[in-house]
This record gives structure tokens, sequence and C-alpha cells, in this order.
């Protein structure tokens, strides 16, 4: 499977990430989005006309929409429960992947506004995004009053893996996510998710890891 | 009031390649509207007060709002053969642009922001090195810097112990030589040039000079950018927002000497632009 990937790219690490949590091979390609701009060369409209990353290809498939491919890299790695258990989980993670490109067209504009110079109105995208985000939190709120804390379910779905990545880079567009505790406490059960990777903006768990020395108590100090 | 000491040094403005006719990129220099446009075969920086002295080096446009103090520092590395010039674009940064500079400095967040590329616990030690003030150039200059790093560049396979010269050429540029994986009796040279569009905003043009021939062009943009960015979210949160010229609160450590004297050269020659000069 070859991956035509851009590194900053929010949708193109949805799909990475969910490549490394099903530890499927993937074969990147580096494209010169930013500030070549080669997604929208030709030569890559030959390969996917719309212009967009990220674009997933195996044999003869090509997928043009991160969504879908969350769909086949659990599809081709045997772990149907990513996609929900049931006809009313399997249809709410549905929802949840259209959800998810509110995020994209809210916080992820904003990132892309404040990172990468995009235009568009800035203060419509942050207030859209915090919009999606008070959604969210109430959600996941919920989800732990009732002893869960993934989307959908007791278990990690793609849902989570489509809506984590802009949710967590919305510091990056000028949307700070202090104000949202279970969004942070859903966050962290991703990136503890066995498997994990980061990308720029999104670290990992350091607190997890032991210290990498014992730390003398503080009364057998001088 | 700006000093005319800022007013006069060189910042980069734009990416050649990216220029276009007027208004062409409609940006912002030390506080003040610009646009960098063509004009017939020229590229032109105007402001509100006139036109802008410009100098074209490096794959970006640099202007001077002032009278320039100097001639833009010098790469010779750039006209070098065999060496592959990379831009790598533009990333804006809500911080102090000498903050921005700073931190391209720092060698001893590799480890916890670079985590397994540019640094990996356990190895965190900064080993002694150099620094000084170069009296002829008048510029600021850390050698022999080395650092284990588990994947130093594209190019590298492998983990290696690199080395590290610093230099900075100008108030918000700076160039590092790093051991170069491909040809040992060379450097690698990367380099950041800061745009200060205000005290606490800046837009950052990573720059490299580069002996790899192989590496496809995206996948050298995309390590730079991925190690910039980063940095990004470090530097937006940094407390205070301008860089403190004088010592204060905080404590540098051995590790911390270049950033010392770039801190020291700023203020000895009142580069004060972004900078506090109330003790933080």
């Amino acid at each position: 499977m070859k991956l035509y990937d851009y590194v900053l790219s929010a949708s193109c690490y949805k799909v990475r990430l969910m490549a490394a949590l099903m530890a499927a091979k993937l074969e990147l390609g580096a494209v010169d989005f930013h500030p070549g701009r080669a997604h929208k060369s030709a030569d890559f409209r030959a390969i996917n006309p719309a212009g967009t990353l990220p674009v997933l290809v195996d044999g003869d498939l090509v997928l043009t929409e991160s969504t879908a491919m969350l769909v086949y890299l659990a599809q081709v790695s045997k772990a149907g429960a990513w996609l929900g258990v049931g006809p009313a989980q399997t249809a709410k993670v549905q929802q949840w992947l259209a959800f998810s490109a509110r995020l994209g067209s809210s916080l992820g504009m904003a990132r892309l506004h404040d990172m990468l110079l995009y235009p568009g109105d800035i203060d419509a995208f942050r207030k859209a995004g915090v919009e999606c985000l008070r959604e969210l939190e109430s959600h996941l709120t919920e989800a732990r009053f009732a002893d869960r804390i993934f989307l959908e379910g007791d278990t990690p779905t793609i849902a989570d893996i489509a809506c984590f990545p802009n949710v967590a880079l919305a510091p990056d567009g000028g949307v700070i996510l202090d104000d949202y505790p279970s969004i942070r406490l859903w966050s962290r059960a991703i990136r503890a998710l066995p498997g994990f990777i980061e990308m720029p903006g999104i670290h990992r768990l350091h607190e997890l890891k032991p210290a990498p020395e014992a730390v003398p108590p503080l009364e057998s100090l001088p | 009031m700006i000093p005319q000491a800022v007013l006069n040094e060189w910042y980069p403005v734009a990416m050649i390649s990216h220029v276009g006719p007027w208004p062409g990129r409609q940006t912002m220099l030390l506080g003040s509207d610009i646009n960098v446009f063509f004009e017939g075969d020229a590229i032109v920086v105007r402001g509100a007060a006139g036109d802008l002295a410009v100098t074209l080096r490096y794959g970006h446009v640099w202007a001077c709002p002032g009278t320039p103090a100097h001639d833009l520092f010098a790469i010779p590395e750039a006209g070098q053969p065999g060496r592959r010039l990379v831009d790598c674009g533009v990333v804006r940064v809500k911080c102090s642009p000498l903050r921005a500079v700073e931190n391209f400095l720092d060698i001893a967040h590799f480890p916890f922001v670079h985590t397994d590329v540019l640094g990996a616990e356990p190895h965190t030690e900064v080993g002694r090195y150099e620094v000084q003030i170069r009296e002829d150039s008048d510029e600021v200059w850390a050698t022999k810097v080395h650092f284990y790093q588990p994947q130093a560049a594209k190019s590298a396979a492998g983990g290696i112990v690199t080395e590290y010269m610093y230099r900075v050429a100008a108030p918000t540029a700076a160039v590092l030589y790093k051991t170069c994986p491909n040809n040992p009796d060379e450097w690698d040279v990367i380099a950041i040039f800061v745009q200060p569009l205000t005290e606490e905003l800046c837009e950052v043009w990573p720059w490299m000079a580069l002996f790899d021939d192989t590496t496809p062009q995206a996948d050298l943009i995309q390590f730079q950018q991925m190690i910039f960015l980063q940095d990004r979210s470090i530097l937006e949160n940094q407390i205070p927002r301008l860089l403190p010229l004088d010592p204060g609160k905080e404590t540098p450590t051995q590790a911390d000497l270049t950033t010392v004297a770039y801190r020291r050269w700023l203020k000895r020659k009142g580069l004060i632009y972004g900078a506090q000069m109330v003790a933080a």
C-alpha cells in the first residue's frame, strides 16, 4: 500500500496513525504540498483529479478520502470492531466520520491559516471549531459518566481516529483545549493505544515512560 | 520607536520563486505593511514611506527598512558545486522573532521535542563546546558541539554522534553546520531566516544547502518542516513573550552558552526588537 503523504497534514496523519495501530505496512510517498503545491500539479491530478491529499493506492484500488482509507485499513487488517458493532453503533461511527469533515473545515482551516498562511476568515474558522469542540466535549463527558472513554462503544473505532488529529492540533490554529477536560482525557487514551505514532504538534506520552533516572528523595538532599 | 540599529539590518521577506506581480506578497516587516512584488525584471519591496533596499540571496528576498549597516552576510557554501539548495517555504509562528532564532540555537531540547529523530533519551547530555563572538565578522559562533542523534538527517541510516557548528549571522538569521552523512569532508548547511512581522509574530523560512543527490526534494522539505513544526507549539507557549536580554530568574546552564552569547550580542548592538529589557 502506498500513501501519498504530507507530513503536516491532519488527514494524512489519520491514515498513518490508523496503519500504525493496525500494524499495516505503508509505503510513504512525500508530496511537496507546501511550498511546492505539487498536489495541484498535472502529474498528481492524474492520480487524484481532485488534487487533494492523502491518496492511498493498493494495487488497482485508489482511495482519495481519508475516512474511506480508515475503513479499508480496518477491513484488510481484519479489525472489524474498529468499524463499530451492530447497526446502531456502526451508523454512529459513520456520523462521526461526517463530523470529522466539520472539524477539518473549521479547526483544520484555522490551523492552515495560522501556520501556512492560508487565506480565509480566521474568526469564522475558530468559532465553528469551538462549536464542534463543545459538541464533542458534551458527548465525551456523557461517555465518561457511562464508564466509556472512546466515542462509540468500549473500544476505539475509526470514529476516534478520524476526529482525533484536527482536535489535538487545534492549538496550532489558536484554539486552546484547556476548557475541555473530557477531550483531553480522550486524547490521552488515544495517545496511549499500542502502536500510536505522533506527528508535529501531537506529542507522545513522555510522562508514561519510566523516568530516565531515579530522583533522590528530597529529605536525603543536603 | 524602533532603534536605528534594528532598521539598518537585513530581513527576509519572501521566497524569490514565489514573488508575483503587484500586489505580490502582502506582508509586514517590523510592524509596517509591505508589498513584495515584481516590477518588470526587478523585485521591489514597497512600504508606506517608499521602497526598501533589496538584496536577493539564498533563494530569498532580503529587505532593509533603514540604511544598510553592511552587506548581507555570506554563506560561501551556497556557491559550492554539488550542493543542493532547498527552499523549505514559510511557517508563521506567534512568537518573538528572537525566540525563534534562540530555539534554533538550542541543542538540549532535541531528545524531548525531536524524540527519536534529533535526539533520544537517555542520551540527553550536551558536551562542552566553545562559543565566541567573532570580532572580525561580528557574529556569534558555537563550535565543537557533539550530540548523539538517532536520525540526524533524511539521508542518515542510523544513529550517529553528530558534530555541529552554530552561527548567528544576523539578528534574525542563524546558520548551522552539521556532519554530512553522505560526505564526511563537508558540512551540511541548514539555516533559518526569520522575518519579524511584529515583536510577537514572525514567519520562518528554513533553507538548506546539502550534499544529497538521492533524496527527493519533497522528502527533504518535509523532513525539515517536520522538525520545525515540532518546535512551533513550544515557541508559541514561551513566557515571557519577548526575549529577556537581562539575566533574572532564569538560570542558564553550560548547554545554554550559545543563547547566552546571542542575548549579549543583541543587547550590545541594540538589536532589541522582540526583546524585553526588564529582567525576567
